[in-house]
């Protein structure tokens, strides 16, 4: 996926002049806000669950080798494979080639944020593929040509009216008169289009919340059980996964499943959570012939070792940007590429480039709220601020703003000189802005005026005042107190 | 009290030493009417997060050093701002992590800094102070003060012992008004859809006075306000509990006299 995360501002621009937009994104706030507040007040080991998640990814992390290799070896003994892929364009091709080996035609997909990252369904289509995203967020955008804005919601910024719309749109042999106002209605729609498909589909691809070292299993979590129906019908499951998805057991993976769907959406945990390990063996009543794992690298084994490393902790949860007053405010397009909110703030550059992602780090108050909520614990603002340095040793912040934090560095680090000239600046700021207390406009300081008012300085600095009133002290021989 | 009173260095915070200074002397007040000795170093300017939060480590580090210097043999240093106090407090030593003398005299430190109205409560275990102020006020809880430091009981216990203050909670209190810092100029359009957003919770609040801990964000919102004329008024929480709420309201049209005079009187 072309990245348009260099011109933030300007996508920030249209999506705040969207109204359309806007409206949907009011959903991000009432529908996730108040619901993880409540699953995470009815579990009171909540937040020691958070430590034990973090811990466990932790240690997985520290000997990451070591369980991938163990996972590749489950994988095997029960009858998969395992691809590994380095690059993006190594996954992809290892893809391409078991559907071409399986001689498919329709490939179904469960929702995956690694195809998204690799841009999966547009190489397939090239190839000749039909491919059907079965997921309904996921289906919706793929009726649009659109990418998902959400991690977990990818048709969070769209209406139901617009939804509506798209769907009297394609499904042309839809009759006017049916109702289709309601979510379940809709919901209702999709399932009636893709149920055929499931069936027709040679190549079902799945993503992976968790590769399980002791035993090769994949684990996915959904609501809408179409992940079941991809990976169980067609004669080829392919699961695509980046490798920290893998963890040491099951016990690790119910650990972390306790803090994910609470901190996603809510829930206690999600309707259907799917084991899936290797093809289906001669006493299965149903299940792929053939199980291939898609083990994508692309860029996370540099985090290791680097600042970044605790960002491979990241379980895709959202909560993150569920919280993220800048999410709230542009949406998930606005960042530019496959992750928005502030984990996709810190993955962007980590997977893309500093060059091509290094405004989104930038693009935060560092207000908190997205580590405060964090099930894994990821210092989310430090590791944006690691970012901003990276760009600083590189010279690739602004000019001006170099300048300007230059300058007043200067004066910062001679404390002397800073009290003379800012004390003198305030005074003559203090007497223009006298009469009205506030100023609408200033010279160099458009960004802050453009919208809302500087006050005027009260007038004499703090520390002159103080000096005075210890050299009044002094004169009435002490504190008069 | 304590019968040897606390010596109090005051870390001012640049916007209070340019901007608004009787919120300093507010605090000052504060910290001797609780029986703390207060003095300040000449020897501040800023804390250094506009050069922390913009990648630069090395003036930040080397402002970082002048703090630790200045605020050295004091019992306790203590700042009008929850940003600057968690500057101090929790990132100072992560910045000297490499550098052993230097993060033990940043832990050392930071173990002395508090944010000024949870030091009054905390640590003097102040349960009221004597304010004349009356009118109904609503609390933004600013990010730092309130994720990095768990400033939020503090100021509204504080508050609610006013006999003539009531607080009205507005929407959303916890949730960052834009300001950010250098975040308001390098991202006006997305700092004004949050500070728009902030303004219409503290318009519906019914409260006429706005206040918080923090004077960055208090320029913000009062700014906001006062372009959409909502007519509430934006102090610093310290002028309310100090009973120096006579100063015109940030943003209101100002007399110097009047700070002279108060400075002398405090």
């Amino acid at each position: 996926m072309q990245s348009t995360s260099p011109a933030f501002k300007e996508n920030a621009r249209s999506a705040l002049a969207d109204q359309q937009l806007q409206k949907a994104l009011q959903n991000v706030k009432s529908g996730f806000i108040g619901k993880r507040a409540k699953a995470r007040a009815r579990l009171p080991e909540f937040d020691d669950l958070r430590d034990a998640a973090r811990d466990i990814k932790n240690h997985t992390l520290a000997n990451l080798d070591f369980y991938l290799e163990r996972y590749e070896e489950k994988v095997q003994a029960s009858g998969g494979t395992v691809h590994w892929a380095v690059t993006a364009e190594d996954a992809r091709a290892a893809i391409l080639q078991i559907c071409r080996d399986a001689e498919a035609k329709v490939v179904t997909k469960g929702k995956s944020m690694i195809s998204e990252e690799i841009a999966l369904n547009a190489h397939l289509e090239e190839a000749g593929l039909d491919v059907v995203e079965t997921d309904l967020g996921e289906y919706i955008i793929q009726l649009r040509k659109e990418a998902p804005s959400h991690i977990i919601a990818p048709a969070v910024h769209l209406t139901k009216d617009q939804v509506e719309a798209d769907f009297r749109h394609h499904h042309t042999d839809l009759p006017d008169e049916r109702p289709l106002s309601e979510p379940t209605q809709l919901v209702a729609e999709a399932r009636q289009m893709l149920r055929q498909r499931y069936l027709d589909a040679d190549v079902g691809i799945t993503g992976a919340n968790f590769l399980v070292a002791e035993t090769g299993t994949s684990i996915i979590v959904t609501n809408e059980g179409n992940g079941d129906l991809t990976q169980t019908l067609p004669k080829v499951h392919i699961v695509i996964a980046s490798l920290e998805k893998v963890v040491p057991n099951l016990e690790d993976a119910t650990t972390i499943l306790r803090v994910l769907a609470r901190s996603a959406t809510g829930q206690e945990f999600s309707a259907y959570t799917t084991f899936s390990t290797g093809p289906r063996r001669p006493e299965d009543p149903d299940g792929p012939e053939q199980y291939h794992v898609i083990l994508l690298d692309n860029g996370r084994s540099q985090m290791l070792g680097s600042e970044f490393e605790e960002m491979l902790r990241c379980i895709r949860c959202g909560a993150c940007m569920n919280h993220c007053p800048v999410y709230h405010a542009v949406g998930g397009h606005a960042y530019g590429w496959v992750y928005p909110g502030p984990m996709g703030a810190v993955l962007t550059p980590s997977l893309i480039g500093v060059d091509e992602g290094g405004q989104l780090p930038n693009a935060s108050t560092f207000c908190g709220r997205c580590e405060a909520v964090c099930p894994m614990r990821i210092p989310l603002p430090k590791m944006m601020r690691h970012w901003r340095e990276r760009e600083f040793e590189r010279h690739l912040s602004p000019k001006a703003v170099r300048f300007g934090l230059g300058l007043w560095a200067f004066f910062a680090r001679r404390p002397a000189l800073y009290h003379r000239i800012l004390g003198l600046k305030m005074r003559a700021l203090a007497r223009l802005g006298r009469a009205r207390g506030r100023f609408d406009a200033l010279p160099f300081a458009g960004g802050w005026t453009k919208y809302r008012d500087f006050p005027a300085p009260q007038g004499k600095t703090f520390q002159q005042l103080w000096a005075e009133r210890q050299g009044a002290e002094k004169q009435n021989g002490g504190p008069g107190r | 009290m304590a019968e040897v009173s606390p010596r109090v260095g005051l870390f001012v915070t640049c916007l209070v030493d340019l901007m608004r200074p009787s919120v300093g002397f507010a605090a000052v007040k504060l910290l001797e009417q609780a029986g703390c000795s207060v003095d300040v170093p000449r020897a501040q300017t800023c804390c250094g997060q506009p050069a922390y939060n913009s990648g630069d480590r090395a003036d930040t580090k080397a402002i970082a050093e002048q703090v630790i210097a200045a605020f050295e043999g004091f019992d306790y240093v203590v700042a009008p701002s929850g940003s600057c106090a968690a500057m101090i407090k929790k990132h100072y030593p992560e910045l000297f992590a490499d550098d052993p003398p230097l993060r033990a005299k940043a832990e050392d430190l930071s173990a002395r800094t508090f944010e000024l109205v949870s030091f009054l409560t905390d640590i003097l275990k102040v349960e009221a102070v004597e304010s004349s102020f009356s009118g109904a006020v609503t609390y933004h809880d600013s990010c730092s003060g309130l994720r990095e430091l768990g400033v939020e009981a503090q100021p509204r216990k504080l508050l609610n012992n006013l006999p003539g203050v009531e607080i009205r909670e507005m929407e959303e209190s916890n949730v960052c008004c834009g300001f950010g810092g250098t975040f308001c100029v390098k991202y006006p359009d997305i700092s004004n859809k949050m500070v728009s957003n902030k303004a219409g919770f503290i318009a519906a609040s019914g409260a006429g006075t706005l206040l918080a801990g923090d004077l960055g964000c208090l320029m913000n919102m009062a700014g906001k306000l006062q372009r959409q004329g909502a007519g509430v008024r934006v102090r610093h929480v310290a002028e309310v509990l100090a009973d120096m709420a006579d100063e015109p309201a940030i943003g209101e049209a100002a007399d110097e006299e009047s700070i002279v005079e108060q400075s002398r009187a405090s």
